[in-house]
């Protein structure tokens, strides 16, 4: 991508639309299904044409989104793999939300909050997958007994409000770090950036031209 | 008797709204079903398909008179036959099964569409197909397994205790076709003193643990049966003994809801209240010249 000469490469285009098939499915998921959980919610079901019409729609979503995620997980999982650095990183969350990073270990391309957020959305995703395999009466009905179905439904729902806190995180993280979306818009972000919040994968990078 | 119209809804799926309550409650009623005086004729079974206007796809023989082997979208009402054999005694148990009308639905608590499913202050629980999504949280919310999801429309079907018989003030089909008036309908309280007398006869007759089931977990039933064994009612295939609510669909259905949005709410304003007061996480231009510097001449 033709960018100014001071940019670092962060994602690839295929990353990037990975990334977006994801987050496009997970929130049309999050719509539909917050419309099916709470009834003051009911309304989201319009956005997809109607209740029977999200009931029908939302499954296949969630196969899109279980697809697209598998995508992501494969592309990133060793980089998310725990480290010593992370767990200082954790001890210190305090000093992080503050801004005050400074003392702190140097950073591969993922933090340890990055990390718990690649690791967290995979293990309810998985979960979220099978129990709406179960919960998916139009082909697997038969499969399940009603007490397996009940279960499903709790654990469904459970996941999925954990995967909505996760998403939030993920998202106000992205808007308080300034610099940080336009690696998933553009690609790329600034020196500056890779300097002060990812400096040993920073260097990593130089160290590879 | 009540005429069934919105004034007459006690309760509705998926809905906060109070009901309306101007009206003079009326009288509760219930089918009452007495298993000792039930011959297994099926005429209610014949007469729930003509009066609804119901098919049911001709089966298989299964080795029973079970027929169909199950409730199905087309057939509310089944009667199933259980031998049950104590000693060198054989009793030949005929429980004619369908919706039993829970004063609190579990289909009602599971619905999450509007309107799907209302109870009338009757006491009848019906489903409103035109609101349902075919979504099956009904058959999870039941604690009889009743309600069953047409594989064609994709909605649920169950009894509807006849209630457009019934808001005119006609006993439902199925009890006016029994043969042996073993299916009675009136007022519930009618229909437990009625149900006395007959436990009374049975058990002079040495059926001494007979009773009513009316079971207290699911508030009492709009549909009672008359056991000669109500210590045990799954002798009659599989009748729970203590039905009530699944505790996972109280736990889905019950404060997992407004718990969820509220910690949600709280996610987002946490996230707020923070950008607001500690402000962007911005890169300096002191970072930018480290990061050049680090760099070098090199383009990354």
């Amino acid at each position: 991508m033709s960018e100014s000469k001071n940019a670092v490469s962060r994602y690839t285009t295929g990353a990037r639309i990975n990334h977006w098939i994801t987050a496009v499915s997970l929130i049309l998921l999050a719509l539909s299904g917050m419309a099916l959980f709470h009834p003051s919610l009911y309304f989201l079901t319009n956005l997809f044409g109607g209740g029977q019409a999200t009931r029908a729609v939302h499954p296949w979503i969630g196969v899109v989104l279980f697809v697209s995620f598998l995508g992501l997980f494969f592309r990133f999982f060793t980089l998310n793999l725990w480290n010593r650095d992370d767990t200082v990183w954790m001890k210190n969350l305090g000093a992080v939300i503050n801004d005050r990073e400074e003392g702190l270990p140097e950073l591969g391309k993922y933090n340890a909050g990055q990390k718990l957020v690649f690791w967290g959305q995979s293990i309810l995703i998985l979960l979220l997958f099978c129990s709406g395999l179960v919960l998916w009466d139009v082909y697997f009905a038969a499969f399940s007994s009603i007490d397996q179905k009940r279960l499903a439904a709790v654990v469904h729902a459970l996941c999925a409000i954990g995967a909505i806190l996760i998403w939030i995180v993920h998202v106000y993280a992205a808007i308080w770090v300034k610099g940080t979306i336009r690696a998933m818009t553009r690609g790329t972000v600034t020196r500056g950036w890779s300097w002060k919040h990812h400096r040993k994968w920073f260097r990593q990078e130089v160290g590879k031209h | 008797m009540a005429t069934l119209q919105s004034l007459d809804i006690r309760r509705r799926s998926a809905s906060t709204e109070a009901p309306p309550q101007v009206r003079q409650s009326p009288i509760e009623v219930a089918k009452l079903i007495d298993v000792s005086k039930c011959i297994g004729c099926k005429a209610c079974q014949a007469a729930c398909l003509e009066w609804n206007d119901l098919k049911q796809e001709i089966g298989t023989f299964e080795g029973s008179y079970n027929n169909p082997t199950d409730l199905t979208p087309a057939s509310w009402t089944v009667m199933r036959f259980t031998e049950y054999e104590h000693g060198d005694d054989l009793e030949w148990l005929i429980r004619k099964d369908g919706c039993m009308h829970c004063d609190d639905p579990g289909c009602l608590k599971a619905c999450p569409a509007p309107g799907a499913i209302v109870q009338y202050t009757n006491g009848i629980v019906d489903f409103v197909q035109e609101n349902c999504i075919g979504c099956g949280y009904c058959v999870k919310g039941c604690p009889f397994n009743i309600p069953r999801i047409s594989q064609v429309d994709r909605k649920a079907y169950k009894c509807t205790l006849c209630s457009d018989r019934v808001s005119v003030g006609q006993a439902p089909a199925c009890a006016k076709s029994c043969p042996t008036q073993a299916i009675y309908f009136g007022s519930k309280d009618d229909m437990i003193v009625h149900a006395e007398h007959r436990i009374a006869d049975l058990k002079s007759r040495g059926f001494k643990n007979a009773g009513l089931y009316n079971p207290p977990g699911v508030g009492g039933t709009h549909v009672m049966y008359v056991l000669h064994h109500a210590d045990n009612p799954s002798l009659y295939a599989g009748l729970p003994n203590d039905p009530r609510i699944s505790p996972l669909v109280g736990l889905w259905k019950g404060v997992m809801k407004p718990i969820s949005l509220a910690v949600i709410a709280f996610a987002g304003a946490f996230g707020f209240l923070h950008y607001i007061t500690k402000g962007p996480n911005e890169v300096s231009e002191a970072d930018e010249r480290k990061g050049d510097e680090l760099a070098g001449g090199n383009k990354v």
